[in-house]
């Protein structure tokens, strides 16, 4: 085997992107103990928000998981002006229910800006062990290239089987929509 | 690109092991494999993941032969606000050295849901000209369980001799103490 294709949803202007087991041929549950989403060309609708995601277990409809999580960065401009790697400790938690962020700001002003990367959510449907995910996305923000490498866990035992992606600010609330880009699902086995 | 699935090491069939051995399925058909960690728990608390190699001159061996460079760091959050990275840790690496490269530390265990997850490519094993390359990223329950960790690991496997760089056959995964009581190792060819 190796990648397997489970779903393809392309944005257009959606205030969230959704992956729900069950629903519209999503596959979310134990055929897969490893789940990748690629995220390509992701644009938001506001300028400079967030890539973000959130999950819940079965029948879950708040998609407020505890989480914890570590957030770094690193980045270079375009007038090669400044560098940075640093840890960003306003992007973790620390087993609070936000929206996980997953990438700096996102801008848009100029059209060409975007953001494309990969998510990896370990065997969510596991009964017994808290829930493992690691990103990394690149994002165009002001002119500057901005790598985000993020990990943690998703403080749950139970089986999560839908996913949530969706734009935020600073604070971790949502905030407008995703206005193009797509994100792939895919199996690994 | 495409991924294919080699190998399928899964603890729940194996029983619990003090090393997963992968002896098979390592040679040039692929220039580059995937390891995918699924839910690897240790049965002793606060262990270290880590791994070794054969080479094609020692295939059978101990895996105590092929010398490592590497560097580390990592990156850590508590449940409780207690931050710290990015970070290189000097006692995480290896220059030129026969041990085991770790590819997380000191991870958790005793409340029975924490485990490891991550990955980690080997670039070329067959090669008999270059050093052999490869790049890890895990997350883990760190600690006393209330930290998540995140290692980054890299670095080259080969001889000391420039001239004599044998094919790496065999791969080693193993806790620094103790079983791996649970988990899944799958293997990956990339073309």
């Amino acid at each position: 085997m190796g990648l397997t294709l489970i779903k393809t949803l392309t944005a257009d202007d959606d205030s969230e992107l959704e992956f729900i087991d069950g629903s519209d041929d999503v596959v979310l549950d134990n055929t897969y103990n490893e789940y990748q989403f690629y995220f390509v060309n992701i644009q938001p609708d506001t300028n400079a928000d967030i890539l973000s995601f959130q999950v819940d277990v079965v029948d879950g409809t708040t998609y407020g998981q505890s989480i914890t999580s570590t957030a770094m960065e690193a980045e270079h401009d375009e007038g090669d002006t400044g560098t940075a790697l640093q840890y960003r400790s306003n992007r973790d938690q620390s087993n609070d229910a936000e929206y996980q962020q997953l990438s700096e700001y996102i801008y848009n002003s100029a059209g060409d800006e975007s953001a494309s990367g990969v998510l990896t959510l370990y065997d969510p449907s596991n009964p017994t062990y808290l829930k493992h995910w690691m990103s990394v996305v690149n994002a165009y923000g002001n002119d500057v290239s901005q790598v985000s490498y993020h990990a943690g866990y998703i403080h749950q035992t139970s089986a999560i089987d839908r996913i949530r992606f969706a734009m935020t600010i600073n604070d971790m609330s949502i905030s407008g929509n995703i206005s193009t880009g797509t994100i792939y699902m895919y199996g690994v086995s | 690109m495409a991924k294919t699935l080699i190998s399928t090491h899964d603890i729940a069939v194996l029983g619990a092991s003090e090393s997963i051995d992968i002896t098979d399925g390592i040679d040039d058909t692929y220039n580059e494999y995937e390891f995918h960690f699924v839910g690897i728990h240790a049965e002793t608390l606060h262990t270290d993941f880590e791994f070794q190699v054969n080479a094609s001159d020692d295939e059978g061996g101990d895996f105590d032969t092929s010398l490592i460079t590497s560097n580390f760091f990592r990156n850590y959050q508590g449940e409780s606000e207690d931050t710290g990275g990015p970070t290189y840790k000097t006692d995480r690496d290896l220059a030129v050295t026969a041990g085991y490269q770790e590819l997380s530390y000191m991870i958790d265990q005793d409340d029975n849901d924490e485990c490891l997850s991550g990955m980690l490519t080997l670039y070329d094993p067959a090669s008999t000209t270059y050093l052999k390359h490869f790049q890890s990223r895990t997350n883990a329950n760190h600690h006393n369980g209330e930290y998540t960790l995140e290692c980054f690991a890299a670095g080259y496997i080969g001889t000391d001799d420039p001239t004599d760089q044998p094919a790496i056959t065999e791969i080693r995964f193993r806790f620094d103490s103790g079983d791996i009581d649970a988990g899944v190792i799958k293997m990956f060819g990339v073309s």
